[in-house]
C-alpha cells in the first residue's frame, strides 16, 4: 500500500509546471485523481482490497465550465484559474474597424475527444537497490517517463532506465499520462520489492486520462466590400482540466494557428488556458490547432456570406502569399501557391459541378447534400523557440559486421517511424533499406533525440539521423577505409577494419537551429515553426432529414508536406487523420457529469467505424522544403486540422444552418431545425436501454 | 476484467432435462448462459450478479430451425448468423432477417442468440421489434412443463418478463402469413455498424382497394419495452395513404410511445426520429402499392 507520504523523492509528475501530485496528499481536484495505490500478487485480490478501502471527502465548490473558472468566482488553481495566457499582436487593430465595409462576429466551440489507441495504459515497473527503477510501457515518450521518474523516486539518471515497448497507437495520448502510471507502478515496486504491473482497462483508461481540450474560439473581424480581411481580434480559451500539464503547449500551438493560411493585416489574438475540476486535458494529434483551426475555417464561411462571396473567393482573396507574414509576423519563404492548392482540390472534389447539382436536388426529397471546403496550416515541429531548447541527440552506430543501427528515442507507435528513420539513413549511407536496424528505445541505450510528438520525427529527427548516418562515411573516408563510390560489401569490410583498430563506430548529431530562425516568447513573434504544411480538404457530406444524421460521403484532401519519404505511409497517415477527425466532427461525444466522463465505454462514447467513413482520397503536391530531411515536413497532425470545419461547412451548404459547435450530432441537427426551442427538461432519467 | 472466474461456477451439462432440473432446484441462483454477448459484457464489467452459470449453447434441440407448413420455430439458441443465413427466414421474415444483421459485429452474430436477446429484454434490442409484428409466440419449458405465451405478453416492464426463474425459452414460432406484406426495418443508432439503437423500426403493411387493409408497427427504445403501436395500426387501417394521413399519424407516434432522455440520446429526437420512420414507412407503403 502506498500513499504520498511513501514517496522518495518529490510528489508531483514533472513536467512544465510540477504543479500535478503522483498521489494527493491532502485535497483532489478532479474526480480520477489518485490518493492511494494498492498491489497484491493476486490481482483479482485487488478488487477486494479496494472495496474495502472508504475514502472520506469534505466538498469544496467545484468548477466544471470554461465560464465558471474564468468568473473567478471560486479560485482552484493560482490566483486566477488561468495556467497560461498569450498575446499576441500584429498592426494597429484599432485602427482598422472604421475603415471596415463588415464587421463580423462569431463563437465557435470544440468538445473533448478521447485518443483511443488500441491498447490501454500500461507499464511494469521493476526496482533493484543496485540498478534502481526500469519501466516497460505503453508510451511515446520515454526521456519524459525518464525525468518524472527522478524527481518521483529522488534517483540520478543513471538509476532510471525506461524501454518503449511496441505501443499500439498514442495520438498524444501516451505523451504526458504514462510518466502517471509509470510513477504509480514504480512507487508500488521499491515499496513491495517486487515487479508490479499495472494496465488500465478500457473504462479506467477512457475515465482517468488525457482528452483533446475542449474550447472556445471568438472571432470579430473587421472585412472589406470585397471580401478581403483588414484585421480583427481572436479570443482562444481551452479547457485544461485540473492540472497545468500540456496546457501551456496546446495553448501556444493554438494560438499560432487561429489565423489559419490567411494575411492579417493587423490581428490581436488573446489566449488563456483555463482550470476545471475535470482530470486534466492533454496532447491529442493536432494539439490546439484542430480547435482554433475549426473556429477560422467556420468563420471564413461566414465572412464569405456576409460580403456576399462564395466560400471559394473569400479564401482566394485572403490567402498568404510568399513574402507576406503570418499573425507571429513570420514572414513565408516558401514558394507555396494556395491558389493553386485550392483550384486542384476543387478540380478533384468536381466541387463546382457537385455543389451546382445539389443546390438542385436538395428541392425536393429527404437527403440534403453539400459541399464544404477548409483551407489550412501546420507548423512542423516543436513551437517557437522549442527545438532550442529540446536541443535533441540522435545517434547512428555501425557493428563489426556492417550492420547499422539507429539510435533514437523517437517512438513507433504504427505511424511508420521506424521505416522511415531506416529509410533515411540507409539514404544517407547508400546501404540497401534491409541493412539498417532501429534500436528500441531504452534510455540506457538510445540518446534524447526528444518526444514522438508534434509531427517532428520526419523532418527533425530525421534530419538528425541523415547527417549521423553522413558522420559514419565521413570517418571511414577519412580514415580511408572506404572510397567515393562504394558498395554494401565495401561498406561492411570497412567496418570491420575501422572496428578492429578504433574499437567502436558510432556518430552522433545534435540539433541546431537554423540561423535565419527568430523567435521572441515575450511577445509571441516570430519565426513559430521551421515549417508548415498546407492543406486545403473538400468534404461531400449529406444530412438525412428522416434521422437527422450527417454523413460524409466523399472526402479529398489535398496537401502539400514537401518530400513524401514514404508514399504508403504517408497516406496511411492522413486517411488515418482524416478518419479521427470525421469522429471528431460527427461522432465523439464525452458527456461529463461533474467533472467526470460518464460514457467511458466503447459502446456509448461513439468513434466511426469504417461502414460510417467515405472514401479519403489522398493527395500531395511537393514543392521541397529547406529544412527537412530530404525535404520532408511533418504530417502527422496535419490531417486532424480541417476535415471538421470542412465536413460542418458541407452541412451548412446542405441545409443552410450555421452550426457552431462540434460534435454535430444527429439530436443537434435535430434541434435546430425544430421551431421551437427545447422544452425545460429536468435531470433525465437514469433508467438504461441496455 | 473486473470479476474474479474464482468466484463463479460454470456448468455445461450439455442436456436439456439436466438444466431444467439445475433451475428448478435452485431457481433464483443458476443464470442461463447461451452466447454469452450480453452476460460477458457484465461480467467483465464486475456487474454480473449470478455467481452460478449453465451453459446452454450445447444443447442440440435448442438450436434447430425447423419449418412447418403454417409456422416456422426458431430455437432459442439459434444464432444471428444461423438468421441471417437461412433462406425461410431471409425470405419470409425479412424483419428479422434484417434486424439479425444489425446487431452488434460479426463476432457477436456468430454468437448472439435470439432466445438471449428476448431474455435480455432489453428495449433497444434490434430483433424484438420484428417479433411483436410477426405475432410471435414463445415456448417457455421448465419441470413443470411447456407453456406458450404470445410474444405481446412476454414483456411485462423495464427488463420484466413472462419468464420465470426456473424456466427457459424453448423457441419462438412465427406464424407464416406475412409474405405478401410490403416490410420496412430501419435502424438508427450513433453509428453504421456496432451501435445499439436509439430508435429502431420493423414495419409490416398491406393494401387493399387502395386503402391500408393492415398496418403493424413496432419499435424499439421508445419505451421501457419493446412497443407494438396498436392505436397508431388502428388509427391507420381502412386509410388511404394521403397528407393529411401523414400528420395524424405522426401525433399518433408521439402518443403512444414514452421516449426518454438518456447517455444515447434524447426523448424529443427519439420522438421525432420515430414518427418520421413510420412515415417513411407509409411513402414506401404507398409507392409499392403504385409499382404493384
Amino acid at each position: 500500500m502506498v500513499t504520498a507520504k511513501d514517496i522518495p523523492g518529490k510528489n508531483c509528475i514533472s513536467l512544465i509546471l510540477d504543479d500535478q501530485p503522483c498521489l494527493a496528499a491532502e485535497t483532489v481536484n478532479h474526480p480520477e485523481e489518485p490518493i492511494l495505490l494498492l498491489a497484491h500478487a493476486d490481482c483479482r485480490m485487488l478488487r477486494k482490497a479496494v472495496d474495502a478501502v472508504s475514502i472520506e471527502y469534505e466538498p469544496l465548490p467545484p468548477v466544471h465550465t470554461m465560464e465558471e473558472s474564468e468568473r473567478q468566482s471560486t479560485i482552484i488553481w493560482g490566483t486566477d484559474n488561468a495556467f497560461k495566457s498569450y498575446l499576441v499582436e500584429k498592426g494597429d487593430v484599432e485602427a482598422v474597424w472604421k475603415d471596415a465595409a463588415h464587421i463580423v462576429e462569431g463563437e465557435y466551440f470544440t468538445g473533448a475527444q478521447e485518443q483511443l489507441y488500441i491498447e490501454n495504459n500500461g507499464v511494469i515497473a521493476a526496482f533493484d537497490p543496485e540498478d534502481g527503477v526500469t519501466v516497460w510501457g505503453s508510451l511515446q515518450c520515454p526521456y519524459y517517463v525518464h525525468k518524472a521518474l527522478m524527481a518521483l523516486c529522488g534517483l540520478p539518471e543513471d538509476k532510471i532506465r525506461v524501454v518503449q515497448m511496441e505501443t499500439g497507437g498514442a495520438f498524444g495520448g501516451k505523451e504526458e499520462y504514462p510518466s502517471m502510471i509509470a510513477g504509480h507502478a514504480a512507487l508500488l515496486s521499491i515499496k513491495s520489492q517486487r515487479p508490479v504491473k499495472i494496465v488500465y482497462d478500457r473504462m479506467e483508461d477512457m475515465v482517468a486520462t488525457t482528452k483533446r481540450h475542449p474550447s472556445r474560439t471568438r472571432h470579430r473581424t473587421a472585412v472589406s466590400k470585397d471580401g478581403q480581411i483588414l484585421g480583427g481580434e481572436i479570443e482562444f480559451t481551452i479547457d485544461g482540466g485540473a492540472y497545468a500539464t500540456l496546457s501551456s503547449v496546446v495553448l501556444s500551438r493554438g494560438t499560432i494557428h487561429a489565423g489559419g493560411p490567411y494575411y492579417w493585416p493587423s490581428v490581436r489574438i488573446r489566449a488563456k488556458a483555463v482550470a476545471t475540476n475535470t482530470p486534466p486535458h492533454g496532447a491529442f494529434r493536432g494539439f490546439g490547432a484542430p480547435q482554433s483551426l475549426f473556429a477560422m475555417e467556420r468563420h471564413m464561411d461566414h465572412i464569405a456570406q456576409v460580403a456576399g462571396i462564395s466560400p471559394v473567393e473569400v479564401r482566394r482573396r485572403n490567402f498568404l502569399k510568399p513574402g507576406q507574414t503570418t499573425t507571429t509576423e513570420q514572414t513565408i519563404r516558401e514558394d507555396i501557391d494556395l491558389d493553386h492548392l485550392l483550384g486542384r482540390a476543387l478540380e478533384l472534389s468536381d466541387y463546382a459541378a457537385k455543389k451546382a447539382r445539389f443546390a438542385e436536388e436538395n428541392r425536393s426529397g429527404m437527403r440534403k447534400k453539400g459541399m464544404g471546403i477548409a483551407a489550412f496550416l501546420h507548423g512542423a515541429g516543436f513551437t517557437g523557440s522549442g527545438e532550442r531548447y529540446l536541443n535533441s541527440l540522435v545517434g547512428v552506430e555501425a557493428g563489426a559486421d556492417g550492420g547499422v543501427r539507429v539510435l533514437v528515442s523517437s517512438a513507433e507507435f504504427g505511424q511508420g517511424t521506424n521505416t522511415v528513420l531506416c529509410q533515411i539513413a540507409a539514404e544517407a549511407l547508400a546501404l540497401p533499406y534491409e541493412g539498417v536496424m532501429i534500436a528500441r528505445p531504452d534510455t540506457t541505450v538510445v540518446p534524447n533525440s526528444g518526444p514522438t510528438v508534434a509531427s517532428r520525427t520526419a523532418m527533425i529527427v530525421g534530419t538528425l539521423v541523415q547527417s549521423a548516418a553522413q558522420g559514419i562515411k565521413q570517418t571511414l573516408m577519412k580514415t580511408g577505409l572506404l572510397g567515393d563510390n562504394y558498395t554494401p560489401e565495401q561498406f561492411r569490410a570497412s567496418c570491420g577494419q575501422f572496428i578492429r583498430t578504433h574499437g567502436a563506430l558510432k556518430s552522433y548529431a545534435r540539433y541546431e537551429a537554423p540561423g535565419d530562425v527568430y523567435w521572441d516568447d515575450e511577445k509571441y513573434r516570430g519565426e513559430a515553426y521551421a515549417a508548415f504544411a498546407w492543406a486545403v480538404y473538400v468534404a461531400e457530406v449529406s444530412v438525412d432529414l428522416t434521422t437527422y444524421a450527417v454523413t460524409v460521403d466523399d472526402f479529398v484532401a489535398l496537401q502539400e508536406v514537401g518530400k513524401v519519404l514514404h508514399p504508403v505511409l504517408a497516406e496511411g497517415q492522413i486517411t488515418g487523420g482524416v478518419a479521427q477527425a470525421i469522429g471528431f466532427a460527427l461522432y465523439e461525444k464525452v458527456v461529463w457529469q461533474n467533472g467526470r466522463m460518464i460514457n467511458n465505454q466503447m459502446t456509448n462514447y461513439i468513434m466511426p467505424t469504417s461502414a460510417d467513413l467515405p472514401p479519403i482520397r489522398v493527395f500531395f503536391e511537393q514543392l521541397g522544403n529547406v529544412h527537412g530531411a530530404h525535404g520532408a515536413k511533418g504530417i502527422g497532425e496535419l490531417p486532424m486540422d480541417g476535415p471538421a470545419p470542412a465536413i460542418v461547412n458541407g452541412v451548412e451548404d446542405a441545409i443552410g444552418v450555421r452550426f457552431r459547435s462540434i460534435p454535430l450530432l444527429p439530436e443537434d441537427v435535430f434541434e435546430a431545425l425544430q421551431p421551437e426551442p427545447p422544452r425545460q427538461q429536468g435531470p433525465s432519467s437514469t433508467r438504461g436501454t441496455t | 476484467m473486473r470479476a474474479d472466474p474464482a468466484e463463479f461456477r460454470l456448468v455445461s451439462p450439455g442436456d436439456l432435462q439436466v438444466v431444467l432440473s439445475l433451475l428448478a432446484s435452485e431457481p433464483t441462483e443458476w443464470l442461463p448462459i447461451a452466447g454469452g454477448t450480453d452476460l460477458m459484457v457484465l461480467y467483465s464489467a464486475g456487474k454480473l450478479p449470478n455467481r452460478k452459470l449453465v451453459n446452454i449453447w450445447n444443447i442440440p434441440e435448442l438450436r434447430q430451425i425447423e419449418v412447418f407448413p403454417d409456422t416456422i420455430r426458431i430455437g432459442a439458441a439459434c444464432t444471428y448468423t444461423a438468421l441471417r443465413g437461412h433462406d425461410d427466414v431471409s425470405r419470409e421474415f425479412p424483419l428479422l432477417a434484417a434486424a439479425a444483421s444489425w446487431t452488434g459485429g460479426i463476432a457477436n452474430q456468430n454468437r448472439g442468440t435470439l432466445g438471449g436477446n428476448i431474455a435480455n429484454a432489453s428495449p433497444a434490442a434490434d430483433s424484438l421489434p420484428a417479433l411483436l409484428v410477426y405475432d410471435a409466440e414463445v415456448t417457455l419449458i421448465s419441470v413443470r412443463g411447456n407453456r406458450r405465451v404470445a410474444y405481446r405478453d412476454f414483456h411485462q416492464g423495464y427488463k420484466q418478463t413472462a419468464l420465470a426463474a426456473d424456466e427457459l425459452i424453448r423457441d419462438i414460432s412465427l406464424p407464416r402469413r406475412f409474405s405478401g406484406y410490403v416490410s420496412h426495418a430501419r435502424k438508427v443508432g450513433a453509428r453504421n455498424a456496432q451501435a445499439i439503437s436509439k430508435v429502431c423500426l420493423a414495419a409490416l403493411g398491406i393494401i387493399a382497394n387502395g386503402a391500408i387493409r393492415d398496418a403493424r408497427l413496432a419499435l424499439g427504445s421508445v419505451a421501457p419495452i419493446p412497443l407494438r403501436l396498436h392505436e397508431t395500426e388502428r388509427s391507420l387501417a381502412g386509410k388511404k395513404i394521403e397528407p393529411s394521413l401523414i400528420g395524424t399519424v405522426r401525433q399518433s407516434v408521439e402518443r403512444e410511445i414514452r421516449p426518454i432522455d438518456d447517455i444515447r440520446s434524447t426523448a424529443r429526437y427519439r420522438a421525432a426520429v420515430a414518427a418520421n420512420l413510420v412515415v417513411e414507412f407509409l411513402e414506401k407503403l404507398a409507392t409499392e402499392r403504385t409499382r404493384a
